[in-house]
């Protein structure tokens, strides 16, 4: 288990120093995000001398206390899930913008990239299988598709299928007028606006795995543990599953975790052009609205998941490969 | 934007490591012999932008910044692909902008690709605490997500040129390609003519510099291109999210203007389709070059040789050798049970 | 153990003329070229050669295991799975796969380095010795198979608790035994071995080599053992083949060939080492090196190499048959020194060891020497 406790511990300093950095980099770029915010509501009326100096410590900008000081605040303010007040949506706190963002982009994100991987691998495997197939023969066409910006692919996506041919909603993540909620009509309404921007992430997510696993594939196919499964005279099944797929997939899933983070730079591209409500397209309101609490609070978040999921991913890794159990 | 999802496809990057020192050898022999479809279409895709990029401006129709009568016009004798909202010419946005993109793409690669071979290949060579500790920053800045922190980057930076996002983009990614060198000059390190050079006394730097980085040009290479394809993705998303270089007219930013000009509404699509369509050749061609040097250093994954008739005819089922006899056209797998 | 050797039978495998080339017609590369063997019920045979020299690629060519861009391309290999019932008899390269995979494991099985890619990284001893059975015997139960496992590893002499360790766990030699206890998990007719021994130490080569003799003694399946260390095979196999270029040069029975080898290429291998017991000799190596298989030279492909090639060797291929003064049982050799002539060079005209059978007069791993 020394393989699990020294990734848990790289994830730890990784989350370290993302939250420093969230700490450090407003504090060194220009622009007071506190003289914005009073720029702002001053147009509303008279400030006070001490609704500055509030706004100044809730915003964590308080420099009597100095640099340590706010450092450590920081970090309480954090344990206690306080993330700060948005400005955009001031007053609501930024963790309630977040919460309110995420499952959109869970559901939305979550969804679409297993579908891709799940499908690039089985693809993946299924060309090396039948070398010289016409599946295998396509996968050049596929470096088309990775090259492809996604965001442009979503904005065609959107003038093919929603614009000319009216299969699909223009943008959002459900009809307006509808509440939240599990009822039918909102679930319906939900998934319809979610296929093109899903459909798009998938196409060119999957071709990543599809052509690291047909690689990969080919080379386990020529390792002698596979020859003496065909001479066991297992079934197809077996020795493609068992013996190759099996040893062929331990890299795609170590790529997975780092993939995820480019993943997720996409799913935020793909929110912005099909305006669908998630945490990419609130990242984008903060950026416009220079609402820095609520942009560094998303940049956590998002890292912070990305973390997460590479954790997981690592545990998988470990079930798969009883070598990884025992690290030297 | 299509930042590569981990691996850029064709770089099962452990693979790649082991293999580079003969695929270097290999790459020499295999130029002369076979000079593979995929590697001359890339080459050749890329040469054609690389031109646009030089001549562009100097051929360049019209002013692409110069409003004119005709509106949203689609493509004519007078404009070869349309104008936008406020008349402006696209040929020439296209022509002009090609420049900005490709040297963002090339300078963001080279300085990344550069910074990755001197912390890859130093933390794998002098190892030790120094090492463990490259190696961590870059796995740090391998899981960091990087839209998001240049989105917050540029956004606490704004009117950055577009050499000042070439740096931000290049600090980011040097991070795969120092990993993957890291790995592979470690395992390096180990092998016989690496410790003969060192008994002989020569110098740590001599020794980097003549016998470990010819060995791993392919990896170099393969990360170069891939850092490339990167770095337009990035910097084109960032320009059309409004962030980065917007006084420099490149395909981002046409794709930027049309976006926000509801181009994609009205359905003007020689304003939409042409820079989109440049940025994926364009990476579709170092994708391709990639490939190619893939399968120099694993023949094993060219999907057909040469004989496509051949090969197809010996699209075999696994673990059945098959049997040809004289005489007959084709191959015979098998179904009788004999006699 | 001083059991005597197992009594050979009647034929189970006859390869007659098997071609194979690797790569697409017009430009293939001739891999082996029209080789005859037998192997015999219980019999070890040999075959040995340098590296290109075919041996492996025939191994695998006649089960069927060859891989791309591998392709036979004539002969036949006729497997006998009972003497008693010619009937049951089956031209390999004439079945379908599924025919193929009926008979695979269950009459032949396989065993090769013991490197750790034979054996399947992530799954467990214990998986990768019950899934063979599960494929074959469907009728098994689960702990039947565990029992049967379990059993293998006692007979190869590793502890039962092993079968919960993977591949990586367990040493080169523990890891050599258990492909060996996986290729008798059925109890086949004949198991190819592919230069088994190869990444192992000496001392536990000879361990390994001393259970499979055992094993065979016991259970008599033959065993087709593929290196390109004669001496190893002097000492384990009934009959030795030499392979050169794709063809066969030469058979006999391990001792007659030791003490009376035939062909020049022969003659020279066994300069090449030194031998423990026996005189000492001059070792000499063998000059040149084997042919580039893609352009072989004219008529018999070991004439470049040969020291007493004549214009004859030049212009064609010497057929394979037996050499004039061979006493009694098969030997055949592919000379064109061997015509009858009276002048033949010493070194493949020394005279045969007494004894008619065709038995080796050497067994020295299996304790005392038998009169």
């Amino acid at each position: 288990m020394a393989f699990l406790g020294r990734r848990i511990g790289f994830y730890l300093v990784v989350a370290w120093a993302a939250i420093t950095m969230n700490f450090i980099i407003p504090r060194l770029m220009p622009g007071n995000p506190v003289e914005i915010l009073i720029s702002r509501l001053s147009s509303q009326g008279e400030l006070t001398q001490r609704s500055i100096h509030a706004l100044t410590v809730a915003f964590g900008l308080n420099t009597k206390t100095g640099l340590l000081g706010q450092y450590g605040q920081y970090w309480v303010q954090l344990f206690h899930g306080n993330l700060g007040t948005s400005i955009t949506y001031y007053p609501s706190s930024v963790a309630q913008v977040v919460m309110t963002a995420l499952p959109w982009t869970v559901i939305l994100l979550g969804t679409a990239t297993v579908i891709a991987y799940i499908a690039g691998t089985v693809l993946g495997v299924l060309a090396a299988w039948r070398r010289g197939s016409a599946l295998d023969t396509a996968l050049p066409a596929t470096t088309f598709l990775y090259a492809m910006p996604l965001f442009w692919l979503g904005l065609v996506a959107i003038e093919v299928f929603a614009v000319k041919l009216r299969w699909f909603p223009t943008s959002g993540g459900q009809t307006q007028g509808i509440p939240i909620g599990f009822t039918g009509q909102f679930l319906s309404s939900a998934v319809d606006h979610s296929i093109l921007p899903a459909l798009v992430i998938v196409v060119t997510v999957m071709a990543s795995p599809l052509v690291g696993m047909r690689n990969m594939m080919v080379t386990t196919l020529g390792q002698d543990y596979v020859l003496v499964a065909q001479a066991k005279g297992l079934s197809q099944r077996r020795v493609m599953v068992m013996y190759a797929a099996r040893n062929a997939i331990l890299p795609t899933i170590a790529n997975f975790a780092l993939a995820l983070g480019y993943v997720v730079s996409g799913a935020i591209l793909v929110e912005y052009v099909f305006s669908y409500p998630g945490i990419g397209y609130i990242l984008f309101q903060s950026v416009s609205n220079e609402d820095y609490p609520l942009m560094q609070a998303i940049f956590l978040i998002i890292t912070l998941a990305v973390l997460v999921a590479n954790l997981l991913a690592d545990l998988v890794y470990v079930v798969l490969d009883p070598r990884s159990r025992q690290e030297a | 934007m299509a930042i590569p999802y981990g691996a850029a496809p064709g770089a099962a990057t452990d693979e790649l490591a082991r293999a580079a020192p003969e695929a270097t050898a290999g790459l020499r022999r295999h130029w002369r012999r076979h000079y593979p479809f995929k590697v001359i279409l890339g080459l050749g895709l890329l040469t054609v932008f690389v031109l646009m990029a030089i001549i562009g401006p100097m051929v360049a129709p019209y002013d692409p910044s110069a409003i004119g009568p005709d509106t949203l016009a689609p493509p004519s004798a007078a404009h070869l692909l349309g104008t936008t909202q406020t008349g402006q010419d696209v040929l020439s946005q296209l022509l002009i902008g090609s420049r900005s993109t490709l040297l963002v793409g090339f300078v963001a690669g080279a300085i990344a690709t550069t910074l990755s071979v001197v912390v890859g290949i130093s933390a794998g060579y002098y190892g030790g605490a120094g090492g463990e500790l490259l190696g961590m920053l870059s796995n740090i800045f391998l899981v960091i997500p990087v839209l998001p922190l240049l989105v917050v980057l540029t956004a606490f930076l704004p009117g950055a040129g577009s050499m000042v996002v070439a740096l931000v983009i290049s600090a980011i990614s040097w991070a795969w390609g120092a990993r993957v060198l890291r790995a592979q000059t470690l395992s390096l390190r180990k092998q016989d003519f690496v410790q003969a050079a060192r008994a002989a006394g020569e110098r740590g730097w001599r020794i980097i510099l003549f016998e470990i980085l010819p060995n791993e040009i392919a990896i170099v290479a393969s990360s170069f291109l891939f850092t490339v394809i990167a770095a337009i993705l990035t910097d084109a998303s960032l320009i059309f999210l409004g962030l980065g270089d917007t006084n420099q007219w490149s395909w981002g930013l046409i794709l930027f203007w049309a976006q926000n000009n509801e181009a994609f509404t009205v359905g003007a699509w020689w304003w939409f389709i042409p820079p989109g369509l440049c940025i994926a050749l364009t990476g579709t061609a170092l994708a391709l070059i990639n490939f190619g040097i893939d399968e120099l250093i694993n023949p094993g994954l060219r999907a057909a040789g040469r004989d496509r008739k051949a090969s197809r005819a010996m699209t075999t089922e696994q673990g059945l050798t098959p049997v040809r006899r004289a005489g007959s056209t084709g191959l015979t797998t098998g179904s009788g049970t004999g006699r | 153990m001083t059991a005597p050797p197992a009594a050979v039978g009647p034929p189970v495998l006859e390869i007659s003329g098997l071609c194979v080339e690797y790569g697409p017609a017009h430009h293939a590369v001739r891999a082996v070229i029209d080789v005859d063997l037998v192997l015999h019920r219980g019999e070890v045979v040999g075959l040995a050669g340098e590296s290109g020299s075919g041996k492996s690629t025939l191994a695998y060519a006649a089960t069927r295991l060859l891989r791309p861009p591998g392709v036979i391309t004539g002969g036949s290999v006729l497997f006998h799975p009972d003497a008693g019932q010619p009937e049951l008899t089956i031209d390999l390269l004439d079945a379908g796969i599924t025919e193929l995979r009926r008979l695979r494991w269950r009459e032949l099985a396989i065993v090769l380095q013991s490197a750790m890619n034979a054996l399947n990284p992530v799954l467990s001893v214990e998986a990768q010795l019950t899934d063979t059975l599960a494929a074959h015997l469907p009728d098994s139960t689960r702990a039947g198979r565990r029992e049967r496992a379990a059993e293998l590893l006692r007979m190869v002499g590793i502890s039962p608790h092993r079968l919960h360790s993977y591949p990586h766990e367990l040493s080169g030699g523990m890891r050599q035994r258990v492909m060996i206890a996986m290729a008798l998990a059925l109890e086949p007719q004949l198991v190819i071995m592919d230069e088994p021994t190869t990444a192992l130490d000496v001392v536990t080569q000879r361990e390994i080599l001393q259970q499979v003799i055992e094993l065979r003694d016991r259970l008599g399946f033959s065993v087709l053992f593929i290196t390109h260390d004669l001496s190893l095979l002097l000492e384990m196999a009934d009959t030795i083949a030499i392979m050169y270029a794709g063809r066969l040069m030469e058979t006999a029975a391990a001792g007659r060939l030791f003490a009376a080898p035939r062909h020049p290429y022969t003659a020279g291998l066994l300069a090449s080492f030194p031998s423990l017991h026996g005189e000492r000799h001059v070792m000499t190596g063998i000059p040149g090196s084997p042919p580039d298989l893609r352009n072989p030279p004219p008529g018999c492909p070991f004439h470049p190499r040969c020291g007493f090639a004549e214009p004859r060797c030049r212009q064609s291929m010497p057929p394979l048959g037996p050499p004039p003064d061979a006493r009694a049982g098969d030997r055949l050799v592919a000379c064109w020194l061997q015509d009858g002539r009276e002048d033949r060079p010493p070194e493949v005209s020394r005279p045969e060891p007494p004894g008619t059978s065709t038995r080796p007069a050497l067994r020295v791993i299996t304790g005392p020497v038998q009169p």
